[in-house]
Order: structure tokens, then C-alpha cells, then sequence
């Protein structure tokens, strides 16, 4: 009984110390004077943008030496989830819309977002495109494995889109939680073909070949970008967003297959 | 048992036995705390969640059932047989104890995938595919959990004495049947101690199952697949569900009677 | 009529033991030895439990084992009963399910099996108790449950391995003659592996003693007590036992001392005499033909009722003496004393 009571009370006042929701702490500048772009940077980036970020994030440093840009890549509506889970980091980018708003409208963005780019769907298959897929209906023939994003990723509401526009059902064999993991689909040759961005594609071109389809227009991702509320380095972070809207990173983003904003 | 009064437990073992166990039972704490009590009834009625449920409840044992016909051989054989290369026999087979299990559904896609050593052979000759069905599932879950069954069986035997075999055989009983008569019985709490083990493990797998046998509801989406995809967008959603699959493993697991799965 | 004939030889490296056994159906054959003599090595060669590196083992005329033409038959296959020391009970089968499982596994079909169970535990005694599990048995009962499970099947061959060494001295006394009954009913062969010197007089008609591997001397209960060949079944019947030269009626033995005999006797040979045959004097005894020899007392110990005084001398010799025989001579160890043994009470016969 005694042993009970201990873990009890153990238990209870752990509980009711943690309660409340977790608050960074801003990093504040200091007062009076301009202040310098220095200092870590943490960006939460969608994973289509994993190489391309990572070079703009290269040449940011060395265009503001001393800071350092240490990037988190992932499926944008966990990085959101995250973010509003208090997640400590200073800047988002996210490959839809819809994934942004769940963050501004959790008070958590610092300012209002702005598209840097866009991205469009393109079919991936294995190289030689073995089971021929040259269509979006292509992809509904029997027989043929698909992968998909899970619909609440950005990826897969953008399949889901050109599907509904294009009037056709699709059944794949997986739902993935990001684009690279469909993707990684593709190039280990368990499916036939994956729905994911035409940068990815380009990325991955040693393994894969991408598929242009018409019914991808209609079905266009907005990148938007935003500084963070509580980002620990906001001189950094204001910095770092400005590079991204400008025009060196822009070159490097449409290098990658990203269209302009 | 001696009452409780006349003989206590030194504070030594006492304290850091207590700071284990809050250690352990405060994220379920938090979790128990954060979980949308209002919303729950309407929450547990959506679609889903009973598919996932009875999935995640069907494949996981089935893979146990996997693991004890194909283990508790193993087992003996590490226990009873002496061979070259038994200690390297026995290294290898807590490999999936070790592996990422991320990385073990990759090292399964290279084997059983479409391209992958048996797979392909697997495909063309017999029409069976293994990646993204619910056999895959099970696959992917019997090949994590295994090793937990193997090594419990494999202590029980060394812990079970021999004599009782050689008994058997002089009273007419040959291997086999001195084996499921005798030995099986006599390390039968072990062999369930094993196989609790292997069905817990295998329903919370999720690194394996995700990569190997991919995500998609009513097939492939096990429990936990569904919490990790419920985290990206309803935190909640997945509170719920974690609250689900928690709720139903206590209840099983504290239904084992005592004297069933110890020695 | 032979049932059991085997040569018994195993080869241990450091340890090997050569023993050769006969057992006739309806016999029993005490294997004595101390710790160590091979006496559990012989049951286990016997049983197919450990193979031989030589000789045969033939029962009721079928090979068992024979390593020299590669014959080989494992015990599963052996008719044989084997009754262990610790009994060896399947914990998870009632006594009755336990003797039972010997005719089950041999094409018994379950009811019949449970029958032929049911009435050997009404033999033993413990009908009452056939649904009892081993662990809810005394040390007696279970002893019991093990020699129905062993006879249950008919063996040709009966081996018990220290079938009385795990209980306590008064239930040993009870079943002792109780196991004597049943041994005596047994239509086959029987070897009783012990230590146990009253266990081998009881209950076996002809002993076998082996040391070190073998067989150092064998017979039945009187001949073998009455001339012990070798220390340790000296020690056992409890003789002072003497090697030495004899020469008609007289054997010298030890450091330099004759013994004269009534028994006529040449060349290398025994002499044995009871403890209580040695009488003690302070000086030396004179008249009637005895044997006599100088002595100084080593110890003294209680024995029975009497006290057993060990003598160091020209030979080593236990003495047993009355307590007040004791008193009167004012025994002390290291005390130089007179021990004399008359010749009638002597025993010679050639080695």
C-alpha cells in the first residue's frame, strides 16, 4: 500500500507541474541597436524541398557567415502538428496551403506566409517504365501498383485533386506518409508508379523516369513560408525567409523543376 | 506470503523501483491527461478505427502463432542440440532485436519485394506477392517479434532438467513423443511467458509494417500506422486511438492468469 | 535361465569401468560399491541411457548392445523398467496418468492403460491417491508411484538406481521390506544399484561389489559377509579384514604378526574376526591358544551399547568392549594395551 502511495503522489504532482501548454521562450534581440543575422537557424521544411533547401540553406550561410541553418524535412502536416505542439523552430515551409493554415490559425505564425514556389505533379516510375504507364487513366488499369501520399499530405491531396478533375478512381496499394517515401516506392521497384512532385523526380532521376500528365495543372501545390511566433533566432530567421523569396534561391528552386510563385 | 508488517523491503530497492515505474507510467499519464474525454463517444464511433482495431488484433496473432511453430523448434535446437556454430546460430537470431525496424522492412523488400531474391521467384511462380497485402503484415510482425519467443523458450529449456526426458525414454517414449509429452508440458509457462511477449510486440510494430507492407485502411493500416497518421493532422484523432489500442492490450494481457506464464 | 548377460565395459578417459553382470529371471542382484565405483554407470550402460565403447549387453537373447557389430538399440526400445534415485515423476500427470504412460506409449489405448495403472497403485497401496500430483506425494508415496510406473509394463529387465537413499530412516525401514515383496513377485531380472549394505542383505540374493570400475568380489549375502575380499566390504559387514601368507594354520599378516587359524589354508590368503571377538587386557594374557599383540589405543566411539576402541599396532584393528569392561581397564587413547583374538574366532580362506 505504502509503495502505491508513493508512485501516487509521485505521479500527481509530475502531472500537475507539466500541465499548460509548452511556451518557448522568444530569443529577444537586444535593445537599441540593429541587430546582426547570426546565430542557429532551425527550418521545418516540406521533404520535396529536401535538396533544394539544402543548397539555398548552404549558400545562406555563406552569404551571413556565423549562422548555421539546420533543417528538419519532413511530411508538411506532421511538421505542423509539431510546430503547433511547440516544436522549437524558426521558420516553416510548407508544401500546401492547407498545411500552412493549420499553423496561422493556431496563432503560431509570426507575419503573414508568402508563396516562394510552386510544384507539380509528375507519374514516377522505375526506369524503363515497365509497366508502361504513359497517363493519368494509365494508373487505373489492372494490375498496375500504385503508391500514393496519404491524403492529408500535401502530395496526396494534390493527387487526389487531378484525380477528381480527371475523373479517375485509382485504387493504390499504399497510402505513404511523405513524398519521399512513395518515392523510395518507385525506385525500390514495388510499384509500378507513384504520384509525387516533378522536383522529386528530377532528383531521383538516376533511379526513376517522371511521366508528364496534362491533368497536373489543374492540381498546382503553393509553397508558402513563413516566420515562426515564437522562433527562438527571428533576425535570422527574417533573414533567411527574405533569401528564400530572392532571387539566388529562386534560381536554385527552379534548377530543381519548382515553378515561380 | 508473509504479511506484509513483518518483513519490509529495503528503501534501496525500494526507491529506485518507484521512480521505474513512474518512469514508465507517466507517458500514460499524459496521455490519460490530453485525451478529449468530451468528444470520446462520437470520436470511437468513426469507421476506421474498428477496422484498424481487428487488423492490428488478427495479424498480430497470427504472426505469434507463426512465431511458436517455427520458435519453439528453434529454441530447442539451441537449447538441446550441440553443433558448430550454436553461439553464432544464437547472435543471429536476436538480429531483429537490434535492426531498426525501419530497416527491417527494407532488408524484407530485398528479399520478398518484386525484385528482391525470393520474391520475384515467388511472383512469377506461384502469383504470390508478400509487399503490401496482410500476409505482408504478418510477415513483417513475425520477423521483430520472433526473437522475443526464441530466447524465453530457449531459457526455459535450459531451465527445464533433462532427467525427465531420459525417464520418458525408458519408459518407451520416443524423441518426438518425449518432447510433446514431457518437455512441452514442463516448460509450457515459459512458452507462454514467450508468447505474451511476441504479441505485444508485434501489435505495436510499426517501422517494419509501414515500410514492408506500406499503409492503406483495411488492409495493411494496423493501429499504430493509424496513430501516426492521425498525428499529422488531429492530435486528438490520435490520442484516442493510442487510448484504443492501449486499453485493449492492458485488458488482454492482464486477463493471463498468473500461473499461466510464469515457472 | 539367463535373462541378463552383459559385459559392461565404458570408457571415461581417466575413469573405466569393465564389469560383467548375469542376472536370471526372478533374480535379484545388488550392485554394491562406494562413491565412484561405477555402480550409476553400469544402471545407465544397462538402461541405453549411455552407450558402451565395448562388450554386449543381451537380454532374454536379443541383443541391447554390441559396439564391436555396431548394434544399437535405444532405450525407448529396451524392455526395461528403471526405477531412478530423485523418482522423476512427470510433475504435470497425476500418479495415476504417471504409471500409465509407460503401457500409453506402448500402443495402450487410454482406458485399458489407466486400468493396468489403477491396479498396480492398489498393489503399492496408494489407490486412493491415483489423481494426487507428485509434488502433493510424501518421499514414500512417490518411491512407490516410481517402482508401479517401472513394473507396470512387464520389463524384462527391473533396474533401481538408490531406490531408498531420498527418505528418512523409518520410512526406509517400511519400505524396504515393502519393495522386498514386490522384487520377490517380479518375474524378470533385477539390479539394485546401492551403497547401502542392508538394502543389498535384504532385499537382493546375490551381491556384486565393484570399486574403481570392477568387480572385486560377488556372491550371495553370507558368503560375501562372511569373507569380505576387500577393505571397503570389510568396513561394510563390519570385520576386521587382514591380507597376508598363510601356511597351514598359521597366517602372517601385517607388520610381522601371525595369526593362528583353525582354518587350513596356503599361500596368499584372508584372515577375518569380529570386533567383539577382540579381548583387552592391561598385561599380556597368558593360557588358552591365543592371538595376542601389543596396541595403543587410537580412539575410542560409542557403538550401540557398547564402545568401539580402534587399535594402532602391528595391524589396525577395531576392538568392541563392554562399558564397564572399559571402566575396569581405564581405557585412554594413547594408552599401551593387550589385544588378543582367539583362533576359533578367526576366520581364514585363501585370497
Amino acid at each position: 500500500m505504502r509503495i502505491a502511495a508513493l508512485v501516487l503522489t509521485l505521479v500527481l504532482g509530475l502531472g500537475v507541474a507539466g500541465c499548460g501548454d509548452g511556451g518557448g521562450g522568444g530569443g529577444a534581440a537586444p535593445a537599441g541597436s540593429t541587430p546582426a543575422v547570426g546565430g542557429p537557424v532551425t527550418v521545418f521544411a516540406a521533404a520535396s524541398l529536401t535538396e533544394s533547401f539544402t543548397r539555398i540553406g548552404k549558400d545562406f550561410e555563406a552569404a551571413h557567415p556565423g549562422t548555421t541553418v539546420t533543417f528538419s524535412f519532413a511530411g508538411s502536416s506532421a511538421l505542423a502538428t509539431q510546430i503547433n505542439q511547440g516544436a522549437p523552430a524558426d521558420v516553416f515551409a510548407s508544401a500546401a496551403p492547407a498545411n500552412m493554415a493549420t499553423v496561422t490559425e493556431a496563432g503560431n505564425a509570426g507575419g503573414a506566409p508568402r508563396v516562394f514556389a510552386r510544384n507539380q505533379l509528375v507519374i514516377a516510375v522505375p526506369k524503363g517504365n515497365p509497366a508502361h504507364v504513359t497517363t493519368l487513366a494509365g494508373l487505373a488499369a489492372p494490375g498496375v501498383k500504385v503508391a500514393l501520399c496519404a491524403p492529408q499530405v500535401p502530395c496526396g491531396a494534390a493527387a487526389r485533386k487531378a484525380f477528381d478533375a480527371a475523373g479517375v478512381t485509382v485504387t493504390p496499394v499504399t497510402q505513404e506518409q511523405d513524398v519521399k517515401a512513395a518515392l523510395s516506392k518507385v525506385t525500390l521497384g514495388e510499384v509500378d508508379a507513384a504520384l509525387v512532385y516533378r522536383t522529386d523526380a528530377r532528383a531521383a532521376s538516376a533511379d526513376v523516369d517522371a511521366v508528364e500528365f496534362p491533368e497536373s495543372a489543374g492540381a498546382i501545390n503553393d509553397y508558402p513560408i513563413v516566420v515562426l511566433k515564437d522562433a527562438p533566432n527571428r533576425t535570422a530567421a527574417e533573414a533567411f525567409v527574405a533569401y528564400v523569396l530572392s532571387e539566388p534561391a529562386r534560381r536554385v528552386l527552379t534548377e530543381a523543376g519548382f515553378q515561380a510563385p | 506470503m508473509r504479511p506484509a508488517s513483518s518483513r519490509r523491503a529495503p528503501l534501496a530497492l525500494l526507491a529506485p523501483a518507484a521512480v521505474g515505474l513512474v518512469f514508465l507510467v507517466l507517458p500514460l499519464v499524459g496521455l490519460l491527461y490530453r485525451t478529449p474525454w468530451t468528444t470520446l463517444p462520437a470520436r470511437l464511433t468513426e469507421p476506421g478505427i474498428l477496422t484498424a482495431l481487428r487488423l492490428s488484433l488478427v495479424t498480430a496473432t497470427i504472426a505469434t502463432g507463426i512465431c511458436l511453430v517455427l520458435g519453439v523448434p528453434l529454441a530447442w535446437l539451441l537449447a538441446r542440440v550441440e553443433f558448430r556454430g550454436r553461439r553464432l546460430v544464437r547472435a543471429l537470431v536476436t538480429v531483429p532485436l537490434v535492426l531498426p525496424p525501419v530497416v527491417g522492412g527494407v532488408a524484407l523488400l530485398l528479399v520478398f519485394g518484386r525484385r528482391g531474391l525470393i520474391g520475384g521467384w515467388l511472383d512469377t511462380t506461384f502469383g504470390v506477392t508478400l509487399p503490401f497485402t496482410t500476409a505482408g503484415v504478418v510477415v513483417a510482425e513475425a520477423f521483430v517479434a520472433m526473437p522475443f519467443l526464441v530466447i524465453a523458450v530457449e531459457g526455459a529449456l535450459r531451465g527445464a532438467d533433462a532427467r525427465y526426458e531420459e525417464a520418458a525414454a525408458t519408459l518407451g517414449a520416443g524423441r518426438w513423443t518425449t518432447f510433446t509429452h514431457v518437455t512441452l508440458p514442463l516448460v509450457a509457462p515459459g512458452v507462454a511467458a514467450g508468447a505474451v511477449l511476441c504479441w505485444a510486440r508485434a501489435l505495436g510494430e510499426f517501422g517494419a509494417t509501414i515500410t514492408f507492407a506500406g499503409n492503406f485502411p483495411g488492409r495493411t493500416q494496423t493501429m499504430p500506422l493509424a496513430v501516426y497518421l492521425a498525428l499529422e493532422t488531429d492530435l486528438e484523432a490520435a490520442i484516442v486511438l493510442s487510448l484504443i489500442l492501449l486499453t485493449v492490450s492492458v485488458v488482454i494481457l492482464a486477463s493471463l492468469r498468473d500461473r499461466w506464464v510464469s515457472a | 535361465m539367463t535373462l541378463l548377460d552383459a559385459h559392461l565395459v565404458v570408457d571415461r578417459g581417466a575413469f573405466r569401468l569393465d564389469v560383467a553382470v548375469r542376472i536370471a529371471a526372478g533374480e535379484v542382484v545388488a550392485l554394491l560399491g562406494p562413491n565412484g565405483a561405477g555402480k550409476t554407470t553400469a544402471l545407465r550402460a544397462l538402461a541405453g541411457l549411455s552407450p558402451l565403447t565395448a562388450g554386449h549387453v543381451d537380454l532374454d537373447g536379443r541383443a541391447l548392445d554390441r559396439p564391436a557389430r555396431r548394434v544399437w538399440v535405444p532405450p525407448e526400445r529396451r524392455p526395461i523398467g528403471v526405477v531412478f534415485q530423485d523418482y522423476l515423476l512427470f510433475p504435470h500427470l497425476s500418479a495415476l496418468d504417471n504409471v500409465a504412460f509407460g503401457p500409453r506409449r506402448r500402443g495402450v489405448d487410454r482406458r485399458a492403460a489407466r486400468a493396468s495403472a489403477a491396479e498396480w497403485l492398489a498393489r503399492v497401496g496408494l489407490a486412493e491417491l491415483a489423481r494426487r500430483k507428485p509434488r502433493q506425494l510424501s518421499g514414500g508415496q512417490a518411491q512407490r508411484v516410481a517402482l508401479a510406473r517401472a513394473l507396470v509394463t512387464a520389463p524384462s529387465l527391473l533396474l533401481l538406481d538408490e531406490p531408498l537413499a531420498a527418505l528418512d530412516a523409518r520410512t526406509r525401514l517400511d519400505t524396504r521390506v515393502e519393495l522386498q515383496r514386490h522384487l520377490a513377485a517380479h518375474a524378470g531380472a533385477t539390479l539394485l544399484v546401492t551403497h547401502d549394505p542392508l538394502d543389498a542383505l535384504v532385499l537382493a540374493d546375490r551381491l556384486v561389489v565393484i570399486e574403481h570400475g570392477t568387480v572385486v568380489q560377488q556372491g550371495d549375502a553370507a558368503s560375501v559377509t562372511a569373507r569380505p575380499r576387500t577393505d571397503y566390504v570389510a568396513r561394510l559387514v563390519g570385520l576386521n579384514l587382514y591380507r597376508g601368507r598363510a601356511a597351514g594354520t598359521t597366517v602372517r599378516v601385517g607388520d610381522g604378526l601371525t595369526f593362528t587359524v583353525t582354518d587350513h589354508v596356503t599361500g596368499e590368503a584372508f584372515v577375518a574376526f569380529r570386533p567383539a571377538a577382540v579381548a583387552l587386557y592391561s598385561g599380556r594374557p597368558e593360557g588358552s591358544p591365543r592371538n595376542v599383540w601389543r596396541a595403543t589405543i587410537q580412539g575410542i566411539q560409542r557403538h550401540g551399547d557398547n564402545l568401539r576402541v580402534l587399535l594402532h599396532g602391528p595391524i589396525e584393528a577395531a576392538a568392541d568392549i563392554t562399558p564397564a569392561a572399559a571402566a575396569q581397564l581405564h581405557l585412554t587413547p594413547g594408552q599401551e594395551v593387550w589385544a588378543a583374538v582367539k583362533a576359533t574366532e578367526t576366520h581364514a580362506y585363501p585370497a
